[in-house]
């Protein structure tokens, strides 16, 4: 239904064993597990196509040349990486002089990424996700959008939103419960 | 705390999301590590999302994941599917073992065979020998019986004398050609340093002449000896004598003895 890599059942601690055995198959898992993901947070912020996979590459090179920087006790593993895509996305537009980022980064959201269903990497998938998020109410693609995609704060969120501060992580942990719900997770 | 309100408090979320501050995400890993309830959470919490987020990924092509490797130096090119590759690496390697095997198998065949050539080669030279032994014998047995077979022969049977009764000989002796045999067939092998010594006798007054000695005797299967032209001999008798034979016959080894 969603994608999902070959390696879903790979933990994340089996993983960092792997990586830091220096496994050469280890960076074929953490790409196949989380190249996806990171890429569409990455296209969320950097519009462009070609940048985008300039910054994909960019990211893994400082993942697999920063390892030893992560801290367990700090985070886990993904929220660590996920970051690292945010930062070096975050890094590209301000080196690409964009006037108003902000703005840019709110113009639309990852639901966006779908007009280009015929770049999908599985169609079947897009279906699924279709359904999903007719179903999913455009609040939540809202919230899920600004704090997961675009890493706003709560605070940031809740002016966007013009919700109170304290209503947003709660909204959100209900958007995951749905997603999670359709998920069977 | 009541883990269960942390949970509903959607801070997990905002964990995984990578919001919180230094302080809040040692509060929250701390927590995890000590309720295991916590931990399963953040892990369906962090599927939800990468699962979400992947299925939005546009396409990215597979020679991003090269050049990225590339910049690593990871010289190990595995593409992200590489089980179908190592699968016929391994039918490579397979069918090189089994070629492999094929080969050492053949090259034993090889060397079986060859073996086999020089043994039927051998067979086949012993075979021809006793053929050639075979063929002389039968021209011998020919010759033999040709000589016997003979109608102008005179036949002279020798009985057994006192020495050895049981023994017995014949003389052929053809008068036209001159040739005399002898088959000495019923005659006991000679011991060692012994001979047979063959002698035409006349007999009034008894006169013996030697005609000849049954040399090689153990070697000559037939048993039947060529010796010399009698002349008119009334008589014939074959004595036992030393090796190389006696200008006279010794009488008490006289083992037989026949009238023309």
């Amino acid at each position: 239904m969603f994608a999902t890599t070959k390696k879903e059942n790979m933990t994340q601690d089996e993983l960092l064993v792997l990586i830091h055995q220096k496994d050469e198959k280890a960076f074929t898992y953490l790409y196949d597990m989380y190249s996806k993901s990171l890429f569409s947070v990455i296209n969320v912020l950097v519009k462009n196509r070609e940048e985008a996979e300039d910054v994909l590459q960019e990211v893994f090179v400082k993942i697999w040349k920063n390892i030893d920087s992560y801290n367990e006790s700090k985070g886990r593993f993904y929220t660590w990486i996920l970051n690292i895509a945010r930062n070096t996305s975050i890094d590209k537009l301000r080196s690409k002089n964009f006037n108003d980022s902000q703005k840019n980064l709110s113009s639309d959201n990852f639901v966006h990424l779908l007009d280009d269903s015929n770049k999908m990497v599985n169609k079947i998938d897009t279906i699924g996700i279709q359904e999903f998020i007719k179903k999913l109410k455009p609040k939540c693609i809202q919230i899920i959008d600004l704090l997961f995609f675009k890493g706003y704060t709560q605070q940031e969120a809740s002016e966007e939103l013009a919700i109170p501060l304290g209503t947003v992580k709660t909204q959100n942990r209900n958007c995951i419960n749905d997603l999670r719900l359709y998920l069977k997770l | 705390m009541d883990t269960k309100e942390y949970i509903e408090s959607g801070i997990l979320e905002l964990y995984v999301y990578g919001l919180l501050s230094e302080a809040e995400n040692i509060e929250v890993s701390t927590m995890a590590k000590n309720h295991p309830e916590i931990n399963d959470e953040i892990i369906a919490i962090e599927k939800g999302i990468v699962a979400l987020s992947s299925s939005f990924s546009p396409f990215h092509s597979v020679a991003n994941f090269e050049k990225i490797k590339a910049k690593l130096e990871l010289k190990h090119s595995g593409v992200i599917e590489m089980k179908p590759k190592n699968w016929s690496n391994y039918m490579g390697w397979a069918a090189a073992v089994v070629l492999l095997i094929g080969i050492g198998f053949q090259y034993q065949k090889l060397g079986q065979t060859n073996d086999q050539i020089v043994s039927i080669g051998n067979e086949k030279e012993k075979i021809t020998k006793e053929l050639n032994f075979l063929d002389q014998k039968n021209k011998a047995v020919e010759t033999s019986l040709a000589v016997i077979r003979d109608q102008k022969n005179t036949v002279v049977a020798l009985s057994g004398q006192a020495v050895n009764p049981k023994s017995f000989a014949k003389v052929y002796w053809n008068k036209e050609t001159k040739v005399v045999y002898v088959d000495a067939a019923g005659l006991p092998e000679p011991p060692k340093g012994m001979v047979y010594q063959v002698w035409a006798l006349k007999l009034n007054p008894l006169t013996p002449t030697s005609i000849g000695l049954l040399a090689n005797f153990d070697t000559n299967n037939q048993k039947i000896f060529a010796v010399q032209d009698t002349g008119n001999a009334e008589a014939f008798g074959i004595t036992l004598e030393p090796a190389g034979g006696s200008l006279s016959p010794t009488m008490e080894k006289l083992y037989t003895l026949g009238k023309v």
